[in-house]
């Protein structure tokens, strides 16, 4: 899908096919890279957020306005978001949310482990479409997948990306 | 200052009129409760987006929407509680700073919509104090309708972020309630305003 063999680029380059100008982003190390690059584009509006759900309210401002926006969260942020998670849904708002997976894959901290486990279930309870990426060839075509449907349908869509994809978190260096 | 018994308020439709007076190009966002019943009573308008729910995030349907129209100004009206549901909110647009952003807080001190509970706004916060530490320089306390006619006016230039505490009076005007179909006040409010 491009030229670079490194799957952040090319779910970077799917953000840029579907013509996403805004991403909320809560920091995170698996999501360094994309968040790199979300910022240094000058078509796209990188949001730094306090909380998450920030990102939900971001989003549906961005669609009334015109704009496509995509967010980059943890999993354990997915958990910050459920209430918010109903403007999506009343208003039948476009939203793709990429979620770097903690609390599965050789997880270090336990206390990831309770969000981790329940993010997939969580998501589907407030009606968010769920894709799963576990191999690095699949992610740019998943997110891709995710965000037509998205913004086809007016629907809430959330691609997984697996702890084991992304690499397990080093504690000890 | 903080919402002390003495201070001088605004009856919150009287405000919310002085606020509406020469809105002109201005898109409206209002946070869950009264400050949507507030904008109805001076008529429903296609670019209004109430919000009914999803308490806390009236700045921030407000942020994306400033980013996204910085050719329009965009004004959001909202309660002290959804504000103190969101108040990293008041963070992320002090970093982000749209011009064309204006936010004004009606503030009773009181959650109106379950029984006129005392918030926090009522003893210890300081909601402008928030504004400007965060970053929103332009932040202001308003208890007069000159007052909050020259934030409209000045809202209208789109030069700067602007935040407003508009000390309302603990009351609960008769309802007026607009559509609370999501679907619908969406889609005209993005054919209303030419983008779809």
């Amino acid at each position: 899908m491009t030229g670079s063999d490194d799957w952040r680029d090319g779910i970077f380059a799917a953000l840029k096919a579907a013509d996403i100008r805004q991403v909320g982003y809560v920091p995170d190390a698996g999501h360094a890279r994309l968040i790199e690059r979300c910022q240094a584009d000058p078509e796209i509006r990188a949001v730094s957020l306090t909380t998450e759900e920030e990102g939900i309210a971001l989003a549906a401002g961005a669609w009334l306005g015109g704009q496509r926006a995509a967010l980059l969260m943890q999993s354990s942020g997915v958990g910050n978001c459920i209430n918010m998670l109903s403007l999506a849904k009343s208003c039948r708002f476009p939203l793709t949310m990429l979620v770097t997976m903690r609390g599965e894959w050789a997880e270090f901290n336990p206390w990831q482990v309770a969000m981790g486990s329940k993010t997939q279930a969580a998501l589907e309870l407030m009606d968010v479409l769920v894709y799963r990426v576990d191999e690095a060839a699949d992610a740019a075509e998943t997110v891709a997948a995710a965000l037509e449907i998205a913004f086809n349908g007016g629907l809430a869509t959330a691609v997984l990306l697996s702890q084991r994809l992304i690499g397990a978190k080093r504690w000890v260096k | 200052m903080t919402a002390g018994t003495n201070q001088k308020r605004l009856d919150r439709r009287a405000a919310i009129r002085v606020l509406l007076a020469e809105r002109g190009e201005t898109l409206l966002v209002t946070g869950l409760g009264s400050t949507t019943y507030d904008a109805a009573s001076v008529g429903d308008d296609e670019g209004n987006f109430y919000l009914w729910g999803a308490m806390g995030g009236a700045a921030m349907v407000g942020l994306g929407l400033a980013i996204a129209r910085l050719d329009r100004p965009v004004l959001v009206v909202t309660g002290d509680g959804d504000t103190l549901m969101g108040l990293g909110a008041l963070a992320t647009i002090g970093v982000e700073a749209p011009p064309n952003l204006a936010i004004a807080v009606f503030d009773n001190g009181r959650y109106a919509e379950t029984g006129m509970q005392p918030s926090h706004t009522d003893s210890a916060v300081d909601l402008v104090g928030v504004a400007r530490a965060c970053g929103i320089a332009a932040a202001i306390d308003i208890a007069d309708e000159a007052a909050l006619a020259d934030f409209a006016r000045a809202a209208q230039a789109k030069e700067r972020t602007l935040f407003a505490r508009v000390a309302i009076l603990a009351d609960e005007p008769p309802r007026v309630l607009p559509s609370r179909d999501g679907v619908y006040l969406k889609t005209r409010f993005r054919r209303a305003t030419g983008v779809e």
